[in-house]
């Protein structure tokens, strides 16, 4: 199962991976459009959580036993059978945030643009390299392909 | 008589929880789901949702069409339990079948408590927790000239219908018989502000009062009479007070029952391979360390699961349920967890944030361990998980507490020793 995880000593909160996350989930996929032509504006499903100079990127890290799924109240919040991914169905969401009050990772986060609903990683369907990993500068957030102990 | 490995009476969180782990963990293993309501498995939170519009019926299914068929479970629905018998290992249904099994799941649920008031024989009340009751609703409103409603209770149930019945236009009285609306989930400052959220809304509320009769002319509703004499005009009455254990089944039976029925950490009834999960149940509370009616959504659904996974042969326990409530009222969200007061006579410190001009409010509960016991979010829930996660973890939170009511209050301030997930130190091969 794949997962991005960071790595703190390295990460400088330059917030890139905001960036191309936000490119990535536009409608464009183009950055100045995605930035400044498109009507919503765009929303990254990752952030950098900072204090002094700590810093390092949070997103969905696709638990195997993920409790955002075991609680969505109208199944929203799925594993994809297939990848064993923790996807979520927009078209589902009420955005009750029961999700966030779960989510011991504070990894959810609430899109407010359109309707509410609840927002997360879905490691880029379509690329082989998560946007944000792709343009990370330091390596500070990395792909995994692994099985949670 | 047919015969299930798994029978599981009740086709809801609980039930479905119980169902995808037994297939994790059991492939071929013969399942069978028996409800009394027709529906393919829904979500019942959603009914005010529906309600109000906010979306379409095909929405308010919890599972996708196909999910008995890939599940290979066999659902009975429609069809109501009637009789279990624990010496044959079999249940009856109302159609007078009998169906045997190896492993029985009681996730039956709660049903609505719905209190004796003079007028309710001869002119129509409805209930709010099911999709019948939404549908009826619905259907009342379209066809009815329907313009005003009182609904008698101001918990989730009630404020719920509220927020589902304004989106139609309906004005709303609630009564509530504590002084204070949502007081089992929220302390009395929080429940100022969702009040105050649900009147600018137009909803009226009549606290410290209760409906001593329902008044009508010609077979319809024309209004309530409450307590002290005062008398609300309204076309429609709902009654939302909340709901109780649907116990029937197994009173005066070998299963032992409290306010619900009696389970253990593993789900175990006191009858051998009788489970028991979600709104029926006494369920283990992580933070009061005690066994006690949890009746919501998250704790039936893992209490299903963990249930299921017993079933199937793989030991584990429920520890990780309490009382958790999210919610968003007309795009206000509120999150509680725990306690929301220290409980009496314990010595507790008690954290709050308040910024009236925002309509913000956090509150932390710390016990003398140093252990967050309770939290309420009102208006600012973002990452609220995570101090749910150190309450679970009974996280020591001293080298950090003067950071836990920040706005971003994230991983990054938990030190890393107590951080359960080092997902943000891992080391990359």
């Amino acid at each position: 199962m794949k997962r991005v995880v960071a790595n703190e000593d390295v990460c400088i909160a330059c917030r890139l991976c905001e960036v191309w996350c936000k490119v990535q989930h536009s409608q464009s996929k183009d950055i100045i459009r995605a930035f400044k032509k498109e009507g919503q504006p765009p929303m990254a499903r990752v952030h950098v959580e900072e204090k002094g100079p700590k810093s390092f990127a949070v997103q969905c890290r696709h638990c195997e036993e993920p409790d955002c799924v075991y609680s969505c109240i109208t199944g929203a919040m799925y594993i994809d059978e297939e990848t064993g991914q923790v996807m979520h169905d927009p078209e589902k969401c009420v955005g009750c945030w029961t999700c966030i009050m779960v989510c011991h990772r504070g990894a959810i986060l609430r899109d407010e643009r359109l309707r509410r609903i609840a927002a997360k990683c879905d490691l880029c369907p379509g690329l082989d390299i998560p946007a944000c990993v792709a343009h990370c500068p330091n390596e500070a957030l990395c792909l995994v392909e692994e099985k949670e102990e | 008589m047919n015969q299930y490995k798994y029978l599981i009476i009740g086709n809801s969180a609980g039930g479905i929880g119980a169902i995808e782990t037994i297939r994790k963990v059991d492939e071929d293993g013969t399942i069978a789901v028996i409800s009394d309501e027709k529906y393919h498995t829904y979500s019942r939170p959603l009914i005010s949702y529906y309600l109000g519009g906010e979306i379409a019926y095909d929405k308010m299914f919890y599972r996708k069409p196909d999910f008995y068929e890939k599940k290979k479970v066999e659902p009975i629905l429609g069809k109501k339990v009637v009789k279990i018998d624990f010496d044959n290992n079999s249940v009856i249904l109302d159609d007078q079948t009998a169906i045997g099994y190896e492993k029985l799941l009681l996730a039956t649920g709660g049903e609505p408590f719905v209190p004796r008031i003079s007028g309710m024989e001869t002119y129509e009340y409805s209930t709010f927790t099911t999709m019948d009751d939404a549908l009826k609703i619905k259907d009342k409103i379209e066809k009815e000239d329907i313009k005003s409603a009182v609904i008698l209770g101001g918990g989730l149930i009630g404020l719920k219908a509220a927020e589902g019945l304004e989106a139609k236009g309906v004005d709303i009285t609630i009564v509530e018989l504590a002084d204070r609306i949502l007081s089992p989930v929220l302390d009395t400052q929080a429940s100022a502000i969702i009040q105050k959220v649900f009147e600018d809304k137009g909803v009226k509320f009549m606290t410290q009062h209760t409906i001593s009769e329902i008044l009508g002319e010609n077979g319809k509703v024309t209004g309530v009479l409450l307590d002290k004499g005062e008398n609300i005009p309204c076309d429609m009455v709902i009654i939302a007070i909340g709901v109780r254990p649907r116990i029937e089944l197994v009173k005066d039976t070998p299963v032992k029952i409290g306010r619900g029925i009696i389970v253990d950490k593993h789900m175990r009834t006191s009858v051998p391979n009788v489970y028991a999960c979600g709104d029926c149940a006494e369920v283990y509370d992580f933070i009061l360390d005690n066994f006690r009616l949890t009746p919501l959504w998250p704790n039936a659904h893992v209490g299903g699961r963990i249930a299921g996974f017993n079933m199937a042969g793989v030991d584990k326990e429920y520890v990780w349920g309490t009382g958790m409530n999210s919610v968003d009222f007309f795009g206000f969200p509120v999150i509680s967890a725990g306690y929301i007061n220290p409980p009496e006579g314990q010595d507790m410190e008690v954290l709050i944030k308040h910024i009236p001009e925002k309509m913000i409010y956090k509150k932390f509960i710390i016990n003398k361990d140093n252990n967050i016991v309770g939290m309420i979010f009102v208006n600012e829930v973002d990452r609220a998980g995570v101090i749910l996660g150190l309450m679970r973890d009974k996280a020591n939170i001293d080298s950090f507490r003067d950071e836990i009511m920040l706005e971003d209050f994230g991983q990054i301030h938990i030190p890393v020793n107590i951080r359960r997930e080092k997902a943000a130190l891992e080391v990359v091969a």
